[in-house]
């Protein structure tokens, strides 16, 4: 659904900022096409259909791909290595165990052995991109016949207990409730693991651990749930961190329906290395396109650092910039969850005001993205009275300026982890104002030289600038300087940057290959499907 | 005047105090029944459920208003005051430059999984918080921020290479209790590490800490919520700089 342009912005300004956001991306994009990294090679040993781990909880793909980099090195692609080795062994995880145990020599093959090896490789890597489809079709055969969210914004509820047993009916009461969107946060610290963790978990710190098995047995129950309440309840995870590309992989393969995967969330708020993220990213966001999943990107975390006011060009520079490597990893508009969030001090005069006119910017720049809206969360206080008030304002202005995924404020946000009856009062308050004004949107036509009109020209003239200024010294160099959520963080610190490795000349990865061929396919694909 | 207080609705002494809470029961009589009996063995008087309503299947949501039959005398009231002057910011700056003759280095960190950051950085960037600049903003403060998830010994190593004249550790998740879990094991670090001379000021905070317990957490001093900036850097320079010229010359 295309939303209806509402503001007076300058078409010629809009243009120069997609032009200046494709000038500061192209380097990264660069960069990624031209590195790989140790969870991007796992992640194509995953979609080969290894799983499984050692009896320390050591994932087989970490075993294998650890062993294959410490003899060979991840710069040539480890697929060729480990299939041309897998001649001598019945399947992967065996050629892992004898791997881990120092019992396989990996080698480059050439001429006729070199073949063989593409060839297993390739058969492998189509096999989960044959499981990725089917839950593609799957989602689209569900969503036709049970049916969408009767509206927009779709209701977008966290659960988040530790143990996925726990989770399963609490995520099932939350869709009772009307949730449409059921978010599984995960426990902290997993962005900094170097692995996958395995199998069902039962413990995690304010979150549960993603797991493949835990994608599953959710979105199971999700499926049942879906049924009952005639709605499909879309399933969330997060795509981020140092196993960015293997989540994705999972996510794919066991259909969930939308990941958090922000280009930069991970550099900035988790210090791990910037050229890691953006090749795991790019790679995971073309598996993303080719599972149908919708992403959803993180702009709302600068406004948690820095001021929403002053930096509210900010969040507009990093949508760009997310769109613009969304577009080159092959995902269409209608996959592209930007997010913005409702942070500015409520203690400000017209704070409201401003909040609707940078939410409306962000509607009429991504017409057609179904932008996600983020709750307050920096100005939430023990004061959980005035903080529901907050959120029904926060619900007001996503009602009012059109958004499409609307994650639900807990008035408790400053307080403890969301509880049942918190949860009650807060899908109270959202039914509340869609039921009150679910149409306002069709009355709401701000004047052209109005307040609103002007906040909004004024956020993208100064995005704008400030894409000027990154396109000078370079994104890498922006980052370094805390352009972004005031962090700073340069291009040859933070975690991961081990993991990280300059493509060689004769690189050669099967699954990347697959999906570089959709990339370059995708804009003829969506042209096609109008 | 009595130092004896009673909660206050819209009469002194009536004591009428409102609490909200879910009982995992389906809501009927018997749901409303237990909500007035809790209530009454909370200490309210002549409870009135003035709100019952179901919460999915098998639970309910309850607002009780009543009247508490405690009474609070002030005088046993303890609390941590403040032991030492609040500064302004010039004020800080002037008795490090004079007193002190450097620059004093504070290193902040979340240690652990702990990835909210919102905590150190109100405290330690620039931008501040209710309406007080961070410590950043101090010229005769020197300020290393290492962010999220930083590991003990990292933060150990980053110490005592940056001569930190105090470490400064927020906290803020605390699921199993991992804000005690990771402020002994950061104490416990430091003293291992450093003789108790050298031994930078230890800090923790976060909104969960109980202010009293510092000594049985192996720290200076414990700061929670609602504390600002210049709570901080007004106790980095009484502790640092005012009473160090107090002491004897070892």
């Amino acid at each position: 659904m295309t939303a209806t342009p509402l503001l007076p912005l300058d078409p010629a300004l809009v243009d120069r900022a997609r032009r200046l956001a494709a000038r500061a991306a192209q380097p990264v994009v660069d960069l990624a096409r031209s590195h790989t990294t140790v969870s991007v090679e796992r992640a194509t040993l995953r979609l080969a259909g290894l799983t499984g781990a050692d009896p320390d909880g050591i994932p087989w793909v970490n075993r294998l791909a650890d062993a294959v980099a410490e003899q060979v090195g991840i710069e040539h692609g480890i697929a060729l290595p480990v299939f041309h080795a897998l001649a001598d062994h019945p399947d992967l995880t065996r050629l892992a165990h004898a791997a881990a145990a120092g019992g396989v020599r990996f080698a480059f093959p050439k001429g006729a052995a070199a073949e063989a090896a593409r060839e297993r490789a390739t058969a492998a890597v189509s096999h989960g991109f044959d499981r990725i489809d089917r839950s593609r079709r799957r989602r689209d055969a569900l969503v036709a016949e049970i049916g969408d969210p009767p509206q927009r914004p779709w209701i977008y509820l966290i659960v988040a207990t530790g143990d996925i047993y726990e989770d399963i009916p609490q995520a099932q009461a939350a869709a009772r409730a009307g949730a449409d969107v059921i978010a599984v946060i995960r426990s902290t610290g997993q962005s900094l693991l170097d692995y996958v963790p395995e199998g069902a978990t039962r413990e995690g710190f304010a979150g549960t651990y993603a797991t493949g098995e835990n994608f599953r047995l959710m979105r199971a129950a999700l499926d049942e749930t879906s049924r009952e309440v005639g709605r499909y309840i879309r399933l969330t995870n997060y795509a981020s961190g140092l196993c960015m590309p293997e989540i994705a992989a999972l996510a794919g393969m066991h259909r969930l329906d939308m990941m958090l995967n922000d280009s930069m969330y991970g550099i900035l708020f988790r210090d791990i290395n910037p050229i890691r993220t953006f090749v795991d990213q790019r790679f995971s966001r073309q598996v993303h396109a080719r599972a149908g999943i919708i992403i959803n990107t993180g702009e709302d975390n600068y406004l948690t650092t820095a001021d929403a006011v002053e930096a509210a060009h900010t969040v507009t520079v990093s949508q760009l910039l997310n769109e613009h490597f969304a577009h080159e990893a092959g995902l269409p508009d209608r996959l592209l969850g930007l997010g913005h969030a409702f942070e500015i001090n409520p203690d400000l005069p017209e704070s409201f005001r401003m909040e609707l006119a940078h939410a409306l910017l962000a509607r009429q720049l991504f017409p057609d993205a179904p932008l996600k809206w983020m709750p307050p969360t920096r100005h939430m206080t023990g004061d959980v009275f005035r903080g529901n008030l907050l959120d029904g304002f926060f619900n007001l202005a996503g009602v009012m300026t059109g958004q499409s995924i609307l994650l639900v404020g807990m008035m408790t946000e400053a307080v403890v982890t969301p509880w049942l009856s918190d949860r009650d009062i807060a899908l109270q308050n959202v039914r509340y104002v869609l039921n009150a004004c679910a149409g306002l949107a069709e009355d709401f036509h701000p004047p052209a030289d109005g307040f609103i009109a002007k906040r909004a020209g004024e956020v993208l003239g100064e995005a704008v600038d400030l894409l000027g200024t990154i396109v000078d010294d370079g994104l890498l160099d922006a980052i370094a300087d805390g352009t972004f959520g005031i962090m700073k963080r340069p291009a040859d610190g933070g975690r991961g940057l081990d993991g990280v490795a300059k493509r060689a000349e004769d690189y050669w990865n099967p699954a990347a290959a697959i999906l570089d061929r959709d990339a370059a396919a995708a804009p003829a694909r969506e042209e096609a499907a109008r | 005047m009595s130092r004896i207080v009673r909660p206050y609705g819209d009469t002194t002494g009536d004591g009428m105090v409102q609490l909200s809470f879910t009982l995992p029961v389906p809501h009927d009589k018997r749901a409303e029944g237990a909500a007035l009996q809790l209530a009454a063995k909370m200490g309210l008087d002549g409870a009135m459920l003035v709100h019952a309503k179901a919460i999915g299947e098998g639970y309910t949501f309850f607002v009780v208003y009543g009247a508490s039959t405690h009474l609070v005398n002030l005088d046993d009231v303890k609390v941590v005051e403040r032991d030492y002057p609040q500064l302004s910011p010039k004020e800080v700056n002037d008795a490090i430059r004079e007193r002190l003759g450097r620059k004093l280095c504070v290193v902040g960190a979340c240690i652990g999984t702990d990835a909210h950051t919102v905590g150190i950085d109100a405290i330690l960037n620039i931008k501040g918080v209710a309406g007080e600049k961070g410590l950043e903003y101090y010229r005769e403060l020197r300020v290393v921020n290492l962010g999220a998830q930083v590991a003990v010994p990292d933060l150990v190593n980053r110490a005592v290479d940056e001569e930190a004249d105090a470490v400064l550790v927020s906290q803020v998740v605390t699921q199993k209790d991992a804000h005690l879990h990771n402020t002994r094991e950061m104490a416990a670090a430091f003293r291992e590490a450093l003789p108790p001379g050298k031994r930078p000021l230890l800090v923790v905070g976060g909104p969960r800490f109980d202010e009293h317990a510092a000594a049985e957490l192996g720290v200076d001093r414990i700061f929670t919520r609602g504390t600002t900036p210049s709570d901080v850097a007004s106790y980095l320079v009484h502790r640092l700089v005012t009473s160090r010229e107090a002491e004897p010359a070892a």
